[in-house]
């Protein structure tokens, strides 16, 4: 079953769910790649897969945990002074529009 | 708390969200200590600040956690689980994504039971918590501000969100869910499930209904109820706003709504139609949970007698009443008190009489816990000790009682120092009555000229005045028994 065609519409939609701002040139070529790297990876669906479990890790490998230990951080100072604003020791960030969500 | 009448026509259909934050000593995916109150920004890593590079590891004891959830709840566990990267922008999480479970969470199709009837619960899986964002300028809210702060102390923090059916049909109803799913959680250790402080997070989803109708209507989801009084209160107005609009033909739109504590109504939160796209997508940089026999083993065998079954049990050892274990069991730590005095010689009928009479009261007004009660379990044994073999009587052991909750003292001391010890000696107690004969001549002349009424009033009034004489230190059963003795004789 091939996949529908990427189009411009998905292109837009997604760039503003990364928060990119695309040129109207940069909308036309990304429609076309995206739809020629999904074309690409779509090729799969051509395989009877019924028998495969999806797969969500390429690796071989389960139950990797660490102790539950506490260690210390990283300085906060350090931290701090990576951060465009600072204030009372928290990180200062703009306005926030809607509520906080997850 | 103000209920708003429900019509006769309508059937609200509940479900709820709830977010448990877990007491684990370290974050989810990082070392950083996992600390309620600590400095801002003190308790953060490459990891949890999401700088590039760093790589999260599971800590194995959230893991055993969410295992025995599984247990408590009776949830099926998959043979593996996976996490997944939840995209979207907001300041209070670094990465610009929340890792989370999707489609393959640790634990599925699970049930509690409430109040004798069982809930379903679709789900429960493990994420990470966010910062704490401060809001500042304006009133405080959100829209209002000029510039937020953010503290990232709290992400990346351990959480279980537990996901029920929608089945349940009433605030109280729900208030019922979230009291019985909190006892679990704090038996079993997962969690110290404090509404108040944020360890424990409720959402409820809401819709409404034709009675007798089973279908599922457009719901809307009520947020910021932070004590059970808010979120039985938040879905009665819900309920309450959703019945209006019907009835006026408005129509209800899927949105997530903000309770206002003090206005008591809820809000809704402006965003945009669509914007809830999280592009979830397997989180490559962990590998699949895949939980074996020796794991499930070791959660099944931490976990204790849950609520449910204690009720049950107590019940019918003791031969309390159902609603009375209930109340033993809705206190954390209050039926471990109880049968704590039965294991010191009280009646289990006594050590929940007092349990959930005086010792509740005095837990509540002193926003205690019964773990940190200075009189402990003999000593309420003790005291009922000195009810049952007749020095005390119950009011003065209230009296007893409540001075020793306060400063610890045995009860035996008290009643010494007091001088309390009650008075059953009938010469004793026959003298108290005849002096109070001799000062009260006049009632006791009513009580031999009245009438039945007029006798149970003189009578009553008799008998105060002897104890009154005695400082309540007569034994009443001897007492009623030498009034009527003198009044007839």
């Amino acid at each position: 079953m091939a996949p529908e065609r990427i189009t411009r519409a998905d292109v837009e939609h997604v760039a503003h769910l990364a928060r990119l701002a695309l040129t109207e040139p940069e909308i036309e070529e990304l429609t076309g790649q995206l739809g020629d790297i999904l074309g690409y990876a779509a090729q799969v669906s051509a395989l009877d897969l019924t028998e495969v479990p999806p797969t969500a890790h390429p690796l071989p490998l389960v139950n990797v945990f660490r102790p539950d230990e506490a260690r210390p951080g990283v300085d906060r100072d350090e931290v701090l002074a990576q951060a465009p604003a600072t204030e009372n020791n928290r990180f200062r960030v703009p306005r926030i529009l809607g509520e906080a969500r997850g | 708390m103000s209920t708003r009448e429900v019509s006769k026509a309508w059937e609200a259909v509940i479900g709820l969200e709830v977010h448990v934050e877990l007491a684990t000593a370290t974050k989810l995916f990082c070392s950083c200590a996992n600390e309620f109150g600590a400095e801002p920004n003190t308790n953060v890593c490459p990891v949890c600040l999401g700088l590039p590079g760093s790589l999260p590891v599971l800590n194995e004891r959230v893991v055993e956690f969410a295992l025995r959830l599984g247990e408590a709840f009776e949830f099926s566990v998959p043979a593996q689980s996976i996490f997944h990267r939840k995209n979207y922008f907001y300041p209070d999480m670094p990465k610009d994504y929340q890792v989370s479970q999707y489609d393959a969470p640790i634990c599925v199709d699970g049930t509690l039971i409430v109040d004798g009837t069982a809930i379903g619960i679709e789900r429960a899986h493990m994420e990470e918590d966010t910062g704490k964002s401060l809001h500042v300028g304006g009133s405080g809210r959100i829209h209002e501000a000029d510039h937020s702060l953010v503290d990232y102390n709290r992400a990346g923090v351990p959480l279980m969100e537990i996901v029920s059916r929608p089945e349940m049909h009433s605030a109280e109803q729900a208030r019922g869910y979230v009291s019985a799913l909190r006892g679990v959680l704090g038996v079993i250790g997962v969690s110290d499930v404090k509404m108040e402080e944020g360890s424990m997070r409720v959402d409820a989803n809401v819709s409404i209904r034709p009675v007798g109708s089973d279908e599922l209507r457009t719901r809307v989801e009520v947020k910021n109820m932070n004590s059970l009084r808010s979120l039985g209160r938040a879905i009665d107005y819900e309920i309450a706003r959703q019945i209006e609009m019907y009835e006026t033909d408005e129509r209800i739109v899927q949105e997530t709504r903000h309770w206002d504590e003090d206005a008591g109504v809820t809000h809704g939160m402006r965003t945009k139609e669509g914007s809830e796209d999280y592009r979830y997508f397997p989180e490559p940089d962990l590998v699949p949970v895949a939980p074996d026999d020796s794991m499930r083993a070791r959660a099944r065998a931490s976990i204790p007698e849950l609520p449910a079954a204690r009720r049950v049990r107590l019940v019918s050892e003791w031969g309390i009443a159902d609603h009375e274990a209930a109340v033993l069991l809705a206190e954390p730590g209050l039926a471990d008190y109880a049968e704590g005095a039965v294991a010191a010689g009280a009646s289990g009928h006594d050590a929940t009489n007092w349990s959930v009479g005086a010792v509740l009261g005095y837990l509540n007004e002193n926003a205690l816990a019964p773990q940190g009660l200075l009189l402990r379990p003999d000593g309420l044994a003790e005291l009922i000790g000195l009810v049952s073999d007749g020095s005390l009587n119950r009011k003065l052991a209230t009296d007893v009682l409540d001075e020793a909750l306060r400063d610890g003292k045995r009860p035996k001391q008290i009643v010494e120092a007091r001088g309390l010890a009650q008075v059953s000696d009938e010469g004793a107690v026959g003298a108290l009555v005849d002096d109070v004969f001799a000062q009260n001549s006049d009632a006791v002349a009513d009580w031999r000229g009245g009438d039945d009424k007029l006798k149970k009033k003189k009578r009553g009034f008799l008998m105060g005045e002897v104890i009154k004489a005695s400082k309540g230190s007569a034994d009443t059963a001897v007492l009623n028994r030498l009034l009527d003795e003198k009044l007839n004789g």
